[in-house]
């Protein structure tokens, strides 16, 4: 049973606290989480070392959301989400190695090293974009197709609580409203849209109300069976009930920077974030979880762990391993191939590729 | 057999929608009120709601709408009531239709149309008339035409939903109703006309006059008009696409006319008489150009509202054949 503090409602019954979980699927949740947890530790590393380049936004201490989230869905259900995509790339079936890969900028990333950070994408994950907002309706037209051909999904839409704010997101309510669309829409609220806190940037900051007509539920987003007590009830309310669209706000922390640019300390304290690791960390939450309920033992837990790092490791050297792009990939993609232009121009006139 | 370039809009879209389940229309009032300019008539009653849609007013909505549904697997045409209003969207064709494919190293396809009257239209002041050919054409990842008549809208529209990639369809509102034949094979539901390739609409000699959309109109009257006079022999190439750009149609004319003006309605600072100077520039028919080439183009002003100042601000048959005269006296290396 999880506790009562982790839903608030706004025009809906709270989800149930009773929670029934197999002990495979809590295992599973668990693998995930600190293989997740390490993954985004490793793009730290290789940031670090000048390895990755631009952008890289780190999902440590969200990985609830995630991981969560996950395990209530089927692969017919679709996720989007924007820029901070690495950990659900993972959840949606990228495997490690290409996610890291695809930081590295390698052939052997999931988008052929042509998308980086931001720009990763699954058969029912559709990434990952970097205009803050803009996935959000594009969301909901994900939802209008699974109307549209009739499949019994639903589409979870995330935008931070940054995201918020933009007038697309209204946009996106109102027509998944009206068209009551298989639509939920997650606001992962990490509390700072980059330096931005969320008092600072939101008139109303229970984000979960903003959708004015549209229900929803405040989420405690560091306890992974919140998240997916959360996420099974918002599949049944759009696609069972088909009920139309839910508002889902996870409440999280991010323990990095907004991105590797930023040290995360000029709008927040060491102490805040020190504070969040010690008492709510989700990986934590889950572990003690586990071991309370005799679920496994001490040295189980240090079996995953270790078997997680190794797993990491592993897929950072076969990235490593992996080279850049072949040049010829450079004209590749603009186009559907078949369907090119007759030629792209490069730099000069005699740099240039012909299609046909 | 004449038709408007409105019903071959229509009528392409009927063709599209019968064929393929998977392509349907959205847009403010393309349903129940039949399209703002009549484009989608009937088609509500034909194909029914859950195919023709009718929006809220709210384009950067609707446009990454309709992109998702392209994402996830089909065929929308996005119209745009008109092109002055998807500037609230151009983010999502720009950022999220043209480039995703890319970006995802292949791994996501956006099949989508974007549609709706652009260029100028008459007294309804800056806001509403104006071309966004070259904002669009520039555009890697888009694929971007623009008809002039009748038989150009029909092939060009149909073309651009057939097509997997994201298309924009800049059709002008000063067209619709105009009348033009149509040929037995323009008919068929097989028709489509080539994205990229131009038609020269009148062969000539002595000078080559680029257009494209309306100003098509306005190049050829120009032409006849100098050849009724004697004047010169003009041959008058109609884009049809702007991206891609048929430079090769272009080259090929200057090769044999040396003398090259381009017509267009937007503006000349960037556009699309500015790209092919420069294209012509760096090929090889610059070399056979005994004259520089001229852009006639709209005016560097927001369109004013009074008609006497509107008339001021595009391009037309006189303005054209003006130009053209004054090329022909002109000679690369002379002094005058």
């Amino acid at each position: 049973r999880i506790p009562p503090e982790s839903f608030q409602t706004f025009k809906c019954e709270a989800p149930s606290l009773d929670v029934k979980v197999k002990k495979e699927d809590l295992l599973s949740m668990y693998k995930s989480m600190v293989a997740m947890r390490r993954m985004e530790m490793a793009a730290d590393g290789l940031y670090k070392a000048k390895l990755i380049r631009g952008f890289c936004h780190l999902c440590t201490g969200q990985e609830a959301v995630g991981v969560g989230m996950e395990a209530a869905l089927s692969e017919h259900d679709k996720v989007i989400t924007a820029y901070r995509s690495h950990g659900f790339t993972y959840m949606r079936g990228g495997t490690i190695s290409s996610i890291l890969g695809e930081l590295l900028g390698r052939k052997t990333g999931i988008s052929g090293g042509k998308g980086g950070s931001m720009h990763m994408f699954t058969s029912n994950f559709f990434g990952g974009n970097g205009i803050v907002g803009a996935q959000v309706p594009i969301g909901a037209g994900i939802a209008f197709t699974q109307k549209y051909l009739g499949n019994k999904a639903a589409t979870f839409i995330f935008y931070g609580d940054g995201a918020a704010n933009q007038g697309q997101v209204f946009e996106a309510f109102n027509m998944a409203k009206l068209w009551n669309l298989p639509a939920v829409f997650v606001c992962e609220n990490n509390k700072y849209g980059m330096g931005t806190s969320a008092s600072r940037s939101s008139a109303n900051t229970a984000y979960y109300t903003r959708g004015d007509y549209i229900p929803g539920i405040k989420v405690n987003g560091m306890d992974v069976l919140a998240v997916n007590q959360a996420v099974s009830y918002a599949k049944d309310w759009t696609v069972s009930a088909e009920k139309g669209p839910l508002v889902l706000e996870m409440e999280t922390y991010r323990y990095s920077g907004h991105s590797m640019s930023d040290p995360g300390i000029t709008y927040r304290s060491r102490e805040e974030i020190q504070d969040v690791r010690a008492a709510n960390d989700p990986v934590s939450g889950l572990k003690e979880c586990l071991l309370e309920n005799k679920v496994v033992s001490e040295d189980e837990i240090k079996s995953m762990d270790k078997s997680a790092r190794a797993r990491v490791d592993k897929a950072m050297e076969e990235a490593k391993a992996s080279p850049q792009p072949d040049i010829e990939e450079f004209w590749t993609h603009v186009y559907k191939k078949g369907y090119e232009v007759p030629f792209l121009r490069g730099r000069e006139p005699e740099e240039f590729h012909r299609y046909r | 057999v004449e038709m408007t370039v409105r019903d071959a809009l229509n009528a392409a879209l009927d063709e599209e929608m019968a064929a393929d389940e998977k392509v349907y229309l959205l847009g403010e009032e393309v349903g129940q009120y039949n399209g703002a300019y009549k484009v989608s008539k009937g088609l509500l009653d034909k194909f029914g709601p859950k195919r023709v849609i009718d929006t809220p007013i709210t384009e950067s909505g609707i446009c990454g709408l309709a992109v998702g549904s392209a994402f996830a697997g089909l065929k929308p045409v996005c119209e745009f009531m008109t092109w002055n209003f998807a500037m609230q969207a151009i983010d999502q064709i720009v950022n999220s239709a043209a480039k995703t494919h890319y970006m995802s190293g292949g791994n996501v396809d956006c099949p989508i149309t974007f549609r709706g009257p652009n260029g100028a239209a008459a007294g309804v002041a800056a806001q509403h008339s104006q071309c966004f050919a070259a904002w669009y054409g520039s555009v890697p990842g888009l694929k971007v035409v623009s008809p002039w008549n009748s038989e150009d809208a029909k092939g060009l529209l149909k073309a651009a939903i057939r097509d997997p990639n994201p298309v924009v369809v800049l059709e002008n509102e000063l067209m619709y109703g105009v009348s033009f034949p149509m040929s037995e094979a323009s008919l068929s539901k097989d028709f489509v006309v080539e994205i990229g390739k131009a038609k020269i609409e009148k062969e000539g000699t002595d000078v080559t006059i680029v257009a494209h959309s309306r100003s098509v109109g306005f190049a050829l009257e120009a032409a006849y008009l100098l050849e009724k006079e004697g004047i010169c022999s003009a041959e008058v190439i109609n884009l049809r696409s702007i991206r891609p750009l048929d430079t090769e149609t272009i080259i090929k004319s200057v090769k044999k006319t040396n003398r090259l003006v381009t017509v267009e309605g937007g503006w000349p600072q960037y556009g699309v008489g500015s790209e092919i100077c420069a294209q012509i520039m760096e090929s090889e028919a610059f070399d056979h150009l005994d004259a520089p080439v001229v852009r006639v183009t709209g005016a560097d002003v927001p369109t004013p509202y009074a008609q006497n100042l509107e008339a001021f601000a595009f391009p037309d048959t006189e303005v054209i054949a003006r130009v053209v005269k004054r090329t022909l006296n002109k000679q690369i290396g002379a002094s005058n």
